[in-house]
């Protein structure tokens, strides 16, 4: 209970900063910045290696549903990352 | 210490994603944010795995470098005016490794030590029922941006299988958490309502407004993110996934504004036809 209410607290203080990081953003910056959130929200991964690694090499179904959280974590964050690079340095480009 | 170093990990990651993530508002910094994001993403992978509770690395390696090379593959292959389309996808796949997180916990947990409380339970729920709607919801956004799939005729019945399936998966998920069911059978069929809410929600909404449900997917899928960290008891996760859901939903309201739209108008005028649509007028008629 106290474990929870602590990660509550975290929780509502991260909302908050989120909200104050965003504001007057250039309509070009949208499309890169949500690219961007969307491979920060790849952090499930960590989750992910957390329950992939925990059962033992005999396969069962928990394992591989792990195995495939991880593959799928890791596309998210590869290809996000590398996306919005792609798209902001178009952007440099053009300016 | 062990536990502390890697708590320690988590908090620099964060810092990395707040610095980052602030960087990308500005054009001049933007490169430079993404990079700082992507150093914190590597700092909370190293952390994750020194985490204690890790006994097999063969799956977590074998995914790595599958997914990576996924991940590489379509980051050079996809053509400059497929972007969107491909950010859509991958927040659709991050949604999607947000299920599989919670359903392997879950069943890790309920073999050995049958079902845990309640409050667990629902986060649980909460990270698969957010990370379905993202899954199916951004499959769909995927192919109206696509152009695959044009404009659903026949909304009505799509309302009434949004709210079907919404009552069916809130139903079944009290029942869940309150029996403290250990059924994967069961648990398999909320995610399958789950995944079906999903394309209900998005499917009445017109191509036009793609742009803004995948910002709102986004968010969810942050948020998808922070209840695993709920289920896990992981700051690192909360942190940054309520970071990603409030910046999400910011960003969502803000391209709205852009669009001349209300965001309520855009979820709900498919749903319940307030902007008198074909639904709408079909009513009156």
């Amino acid at each position: 209970m106290e474990l929870f209410v602590l990660s509550f607290t975290i929780f509502i203080l991260a909302l908050f900063v989120g909200i104050e990081l965003i504001n007057k953003v250039p309509p070009t910056l949208h499309t890169p910045l949500m690219s961007g959130t969307n491979a920060i929200s790849g952090i499930v991964i960590v989750g992910a290696i957390i329950s992939a690694g925990s059962s033992d090499l005999s396969p069962n179904v928990a394992g591989v549903l792990g195995f495939i959280a991880v593959t799928l974590a890791s596309i998210n964050i590869v290809a996000g990352f590398m996306v919005t690079d792609r798209m902001l340095n178009m952007f440099k480009r053009k300016g | 210490m062990m536990f502390a170093l890697i708590n320690l990990s988590y908090l620099a990651a964060a810092v990395c994603f707040i610095l980052g993530i602030k960087g990308m508002t500005r054009p001049k910094t933007a490169v430079r944010g993404n990079q700082i994001a992507a150093i914190g993403m590597l700092i909370a992978v190293v952390s994750a795995l020194l985490h204690q509770g890790i006994i097999n690395y063969t799956a977590i390696l074998a995914g790595m470098i599958l997914g990576g090379s996924i991940g590489i593959w379509l980051a050079r292959r996809t053509a400059t005016t497929e972007m969107p389309e491909l950010v859509a996808s991958l927040n659709g796949i991050g949604g999607g490794a947000s299920v599989a997180v919670a359903a392997s916990t879950w069943m890790q947990t309920v073999t050995v030590s049958g079902a845990g409380n309640s409050g667990w339970t629902a986060a649980i729920l909460v990270s698969i029922i957010i990370g379905s709607v993202t899954l199916t919801g951004s499959v769909v956004a995927v192919l109206k941006l696509k152009g695959n799939i044009g404009d659903s005729r026949n909304n009505r019945l799509w309302h009434s299988v949004t709210l079907i399936t919404l009552v069916a998966a809130l139903i079944g998920a009290v029942l869940f958490t309150t029996d403290a069911s250990t059924s994967p059978l069961a648990l398999a069929v909320l995610i399958g309502l789950c995944l079906l809410l999903g394309v209900g929600l998005v499917q009445p909404i017109g191509g036009a407004d793609m742009p803004v449900v995948v910002a709102l997917l986004n968010a969810y899928s942050g948020l998808a993110g922070a209840a695993t960290g709920f289920v896990l008891g992981n700051q690192g996760l909360i942190i940054t996934g309520s970071l990603v859901g409030a910046s999400g939903l910011i960003l969502t309201a803000i391209m709205c504004k852009a669009m001349n739209r209300s965001l309520p108008n855009v979820l709900f005028g498919g749903v319940f036809g307030a902007t008198g649509n074909s639904a709408n007028k079909q009513d009156e008629g």
